[in-house]
């Protein structure tokens, strides 16, 4: 009896702890958001998220930040096409082509972990390195190319993940119908594309949020640029830039552009989530 | 042992008796169908194959004949190469690293591990069912159509045709005929099955491989089956592996036992089941181990 009683007390503690870490971690996490919403919500208006800069912005005069969030989307809708045209035809290349226990497919599997965990700050300098070697300037396409390195390590990962966990079966299925292994690409793309959709998702909240990548080699502009060769502004050196003011209003400012980039990630999670929940219903 | 596959390939080679023997016993009501198929030329015979898995002999010099038109059960104990004699039949064993094949696998006479080999159209000619059913991430009309689509079929009259035919051939038409669109999951474990077979017979084989292919399977589903490889047995080779004896007793005409990677013995499902030759198969049969 009174073993049984100490091991209830045993479980009794270990639930109170594992509910204690939990509390503190969402706690924080809503408390983050709490703090954006209290501090931006007030500065938010529909200028700020229909005009560019205009000539006092920085010193709290009018304008928006849709330079800076223009640019944040060219620069995630550039470096994920980039970034999957890369990603996908390595993935397969691992799975579909290299025997499973091949040095090739080991040591690739490695470095890219490895650049998993390099600080964006890194590749900012990299890319920076890389512009200046080209003799191109702080431009759009330097910026994609940069978030695009960032964010290929993590694609890679997260598909190689779920197209591993494509059943043998299914493929042995397709095989045995007399497909060729390029003929069954098709059938683990429709069985893993919720998969695909959750790694673009973690690369977009990766990449979008990213000021160090950006700071050297997108550059920081006023006005959206036309072409590849222009800087770009970005939500998060916004959010730097003015956070460093002296002044009150445009801090204010930074905070509401730290909530437009929580809502842009938000909207994206909920309707990647929709989407995925969708196709899997009807297609899988 | 390799005396047993000796007799075994002696068994094959000399099909005359087996004639004689069923010109014997053709006046009673019983036809014993695989004596009179084991005269046919085999579909496929396998010479002396040995595969390697590794480092472990997984099958060790094979001689048989698998007959045309009829049901071969493949049986013994877990473990002893069922399913990796079936896979070198379509060559999917080639898959995995580390598996080295020894000796011939002739499909109509055609060594399939032969260099020249085209390995989609050897597959083609063979449906697989799995143990368990795995519908393609696809509706139920495009796991059907799969099959010809990839073998260059693209005309919508002409799948659709397809798709009614086959189905109603795996006997799931009726089932699933409002509702071709739904995603294959949506379907019971038994009516994957049946789509699994339907899908396999789709690219036209002549040979249905069958992998255990009712274990998975509720009785009701697994009986539809059986009833769906007998009536099949007409058109094409059928070979099985199973773990149950009594199914094996139920539908086979023709049985192979393995146990350890060697045929201990094989011959038409009468005179296996009645009057076994080896005292392991005696064993097996009694279920003194299983």
């Amino acid at each position: 009896m009174r073993h049984i009683r100490v091991k209830r007390l045993e479980e009794k503690i270990f639930k109170m702890l594992m509910m204690a870490a939990t509390l503190v971690i969402v706690g924080s996490l809503f408390m983050i958001i709490a703090t954006i919403v209290k501090r931006g919500l007030p500065a938010m208006s529909w200028d700020m998220i229909s005009k560019i800069p205009g000539g006092g912005f920085y010193i709290g005069k009018e304008g928006g930040l849709l330079n800076a969030i223009v640019g944040s989307l060219y620069i995630m809708i550039g470096s994920i096409t980039l970034g999957l045209s890369f990603s996908l035809p390595i993935v397969l290349y691992l799975n579909l082509y290299l025997p499973e226990k091949s040095r090739l497919a080991q040591f690739t599997r490695l470095s890219f972990d490895v650049l998993f965990g390099i600080p964006s700050i890194v590749y900012g300098a990299f890319g920076f390195t890389l512009m200046v070697y080209l003799g191109l300037r702080s431009s759009l396409l330097a910026g994609i190319l940069t978030v695009t390195m960032l964010i290929i390590p993590i694609l890679i990962r997260s598909i190689d993940e779920v197209i591993r966990r494509v059943p043998k079966e299914m493929k042995d299925a397709a095989l045995s119908l007399g497909a060729t292994r390029s003929e069954i690409i098709k059938v683990i793309l429709r069985q893993v594309a919720p998969g695909i959709v959750t790694a673009i998702l973690l690369s977009v909240g990766r990449g979008i949020g990213d000021a160090a990548s950006v700071l050297f080699t997108a550059g920081y502009t006023d006005s959206i640029p036309t072409s590849l060769s222009q800087p770009v502004a970005t939500l998060p050196l916004a959010i730097f830039f003015q956070l460093s003011s002296p002044i009150a209003e445009v801090q204010d400012r930074a905070y509401a552009a730290a909530l437009i980039l929580t809502l842009i990630v938000l909207i994206l999670s909920v309707a990647a989530r929709f989407y995925s929940r969708k196709f899997s219903k009807n297609k899988i | 042992m390799i005396q047993n596959s000796l007799r075994v390939e002696k068994f094959v080679e000399s099909p005359a008796p087996r004639l004689h023997i069923h010109k014997e016993t053709e006046g009673e009501n019983e036809v014993d169908r695989a004596t009179i198929l084991s005269a046919n030329k085999p579909h496929i015979s396998v010479r002396n194959l040995n595969v390697y898995l590794s480092k472990n002999h997984i099958l060790k010099n094979v001689n048989l004949d698998i007959p045309d038109k009829a049901i071969t059960c493949i049986i013994g104990p877990s473990g002893c190469g069922k399913t990796t004699l079936l896979k070198t039949f379509n060559r999917l064993l080639q898959n995995s690293l580390d598996v080295r094949i020894e000796g011939e696998v002739l499909v109509d006479g055609e060594n399939i591990h032969g260099k020249k080999v085209e390995v989609e159209n050897i597959r083609k000619k063979m449906g697989l069912l799995s143990q368990r059913p795995c519908p393609l991430p696809m509706s139920i009309f495009d796991n059907i159509a799969y099959g010809p689509r990839i073998h260059g079929i693209r005309r919508k009259k002409t799948l659709n045709i397809i798709v009614e035919k086959y189905l109603k051939e795996a006997g799931l038409w009726d089932e699933v005929k409002d509702r071709l669109k739904s995603p294959a999951t949506s379907l019971s474990i038994g009516q994957q099955q049946r789509l699994c077979m339907a899908r396999g017979l789709a690219v036209k084989p002549e040979i249905i491989l069958g992998d255990e292919a009712t274990s998975a399977l509720d009785p009701i589903s697994s009986k539809k089956i059986e009833e769906l490889f007998v009536k099949l047995k007409d058109q094409y080779s059928i070979v099985l592996v199973t773990h149950t004896l009594r199914q094996a007793r139920r539908i086979a005409d023709y049985v192979i036992f393995m146990y350890l990677g060697e045929v201990v013995e094989a011959g038409p499902a009468s005179e296996f089941f009645s009057n076994p030759k080896e005292k392991l198969t005696k064993e097996y049969l009694d279920g003194y181990f299983s």
